[in-house]
């Protein structure tokens, strides 16, 4: 369980982060949704130990982040960032083989090989192992990173924006096997997304935020309705259920609700 | 590569052997031929890897110890060391310019945090402005103190006056090497970033320091005992870079034959071309290494930055 407590994060003097608190369960997938600028990215980044806290406290399975050591946090949760421009060339086995440092540190046994081939086995990565990451296509980088991520074997994974750059193959496969990992391994994926329709499909749970504060908190059914998403996103949006989730249109201005 | 640059080491020894040593003097070979090849390739290889790690710890191609102010650093401390204690031993004149040399580094990549991260160029530049201010300095309080010979002598490296007994010091940029190369895989995940740096738990702040005092040290030996080799850090890092990629537990033994070998060639090729006379390497090296810079600057659409 990771637990948010009384969060409050300023960069330069603007408010990001409000005295958020809430606890993301384990297992499972947790999406957390909001409009632009709602400090999504700064939460979990906070999460993860990469910008420090500055008010407020945050524990993963008990383990406070800003008192953990790293190394032994790396082996519990780990982070893919919205923007990965890595300048260095490596390749994609190399970049993946590297999520497996915090196990190995430097020295990789049998046991990490085995957990590189299966990240790039679940991303699909293998036909392009041996190519470097300058030579890959948008998507293929991103899948790349993820796989990075996967191969580090925590449990507790956050990703901020996995699909950026997927094409709609490699996006609902992502998002599939995401929940696959969940589901069989019982780890922990708290993921950012922007198209509300894959949370609603794949999230056990959504976190919405606003304006730096929890906005509400609840199953698909329970955040992806009109009223709701109206709120959070100050946008009319019409709602449908396809296969049984909850389906947003939010592509076209929906008819006016009638009040009955 | 890695025989090319044996062969190039064994085929100097012949050759040095064959023309200076006529009558088979066995003294010419331990005294001077020997500790001449050895320093030679201790320097190549630990300047190489130097620049390699430099590279990764700023994540830009075009950093090494003369275009990050690292190396005027070492030559002003050891002036600094030469005015003001001009008996003690070359061991505290080195120790006085590796602090420089850590310092100067350190104001340099003070400097990098504030730089915008898009202009990759921009480093390099402000390196050698830095290195130009560092080195203007020296030279004028070279100048008031009537030492600029000497200074001459830092900045142009040269292995003519190795002898034994004078290059020893050099073995320790071999076991900086040897570190550099234990710490491969951290210096590749700094590499990549600090925020995958702290998300595969690595202690930033440590790897940073020890990245910063293997550079700097090695540029500081080289610098008192032979004097700077300009661009081999960059270039041949480069060229390791493009064939090899930056997993640095692969790139970093390439990279030392690598520069060993480049560095054995220009000594040879300086000491054939005017024989019985000397080119100093550093000039050699610079003329060619300033334009393998320029073509890697012009050239750059690929792969020398992101």
């Amino acid at each position: 369980m990771i637990k948010i407590s009384h969060v409050s994060h300023q960069i330069a003097g603007a408010s990001i982060l409000n005295d958020v608190s809430l606890m993301i369960p384990r297992g499972g997938i947790t999406a957390l949704i909001g409009p632009n600028g709602a400090g999504k990215s700064t939460l979990l980044s906070l999460i993860a130990r990469l910008t420090p806290l500055q008010g407020g406290q945050i524990t993963v399975d008990g383990a406070d982040v800003t008192t953990t050591p790293t190394d032994a946090l790396a082996r519990r949760l780990s982070i893919l960032r919205q923007d990965n421009s890595v300048a260095a060339r490596l390749t994609v086995a190399d970049l993946v083989g590297f999520g497996r440092y915090p196990h190995h540190k430097g020295r990789p046994t049998a046991e990490d090989h085995a957990h590189v081939e299966k990240a790039l086995e679940m991303m699909g990565l293998h036909p392009l192992s041996g190519r470097f990451l300058d030579e890959l296509s948008g998507g293929q980088r991103q899948r790349a990173f993820v796989a990075m991520v996967l191969a580090q074997d925590t449990d507790y994974v956050l990703l901020d924006e996995p699909l950026n750059n997927l094409d709609m193959k490699h996006a609902r496969q992502m998002m599939e096997r995401l929940k696959e990992a969940a589901r069989v391994s019982g780890k922990s994926f708290v993921i950012v997304v922007h198209d509300i329709n894959f949370a609603a499909a794949y999230a056990d749970l959504i976190v919405a935020l606003k304006d730096g504060r929890l906005h509400s908190l609840g199953t698909p059914e329970e955040i992806v309705n009109r009223p709701c998403l109206r709120d959070v996103f100050e946008l009319d949006i019409a709602v449908e259920t396809v296969g049984g989730h909850p389906f947003a249109l939010h592509q076209i201005a929906p008819e006016p609700l009638v009040e009955s | 590569m890695a025989g090319l640059s044996l062969m190039i080491g064994a085929s100097d020894m012949n050759l040095g052997a064959v023309f200076r040593g006529e009558g088979d003097d066995a003294l010419i070979l331990l005294a001077s031929r020997i500790p001449r090849t050895l320093a030679i390739i201790l320097t190549g290889a630990s300047m190489a890897i130097s620049g390699l790690i430099f590279q990764m710890l700023t994540r830009n191609k075009f950093v090494e110890p003369s275009t990050a102010g690292t190396a005027e650093s070492a030559g002003l401390g050891l002036l600094i060391a030469v005015a003001l204690f001009p008996t003690t031993s070359l061991m505290v004149k080195m120790v006085i310019a590796a602090l420089c040399a850590i310092a100067g580094t350190l104001l340099f990549l003070k400097i990098l945090d504030r730089l915008p991260p898009r202009e990759p160029l921009l480093v390099p530049l402000v390196g050698l402005m830095l290195g130009g201010v560092i080195g203007a300095i020296g030279t004028f309080f070279a100048y008031q103190l009537d030492l600029l010979q000497y200074l001459g002598i830092w900045t142009t490296g040269e292995f003519s006056g190795v002898l034994r007994g004078r290059y020893e010091l050099l073995w320790l940029t071999g076991g900086l090497a040897v570190i550099g190369y234990l710490f491969a895989d951290r210096f590749s995940i700094m590499g990549m970033g600090r925020d995958v740096s702290i998300t595969l738990g690595l202690n930033y702040r440590t790897v940073m320091w020890t990245g910063l005092i293997i550079v700097s040290v090695t540029t500081a030996v080289v610098v008192v005992t032979v004097g700077a080799i300009p661009f081999l850090g960059l270039i041949v890092p480069n060229i390791v870079s493009r064939i090899m990629g930056d997993n640095l537990r692969a790139a970093v033994p390439w990279a030392a034959s690598l520069g060993a070998g480049a560095l054995l060639l220009c000594d040879i090729i300086g000491r054939v071309i005017r024989q019985p006379y000397e080119i100093p390497i550093g000039t050699i090296f610079g003329v060619i290494g300033s334009m393998i810079f320029l073509y890697l600057l012009l050239g750059r659409q690929s792969h020398a930055v992101r």
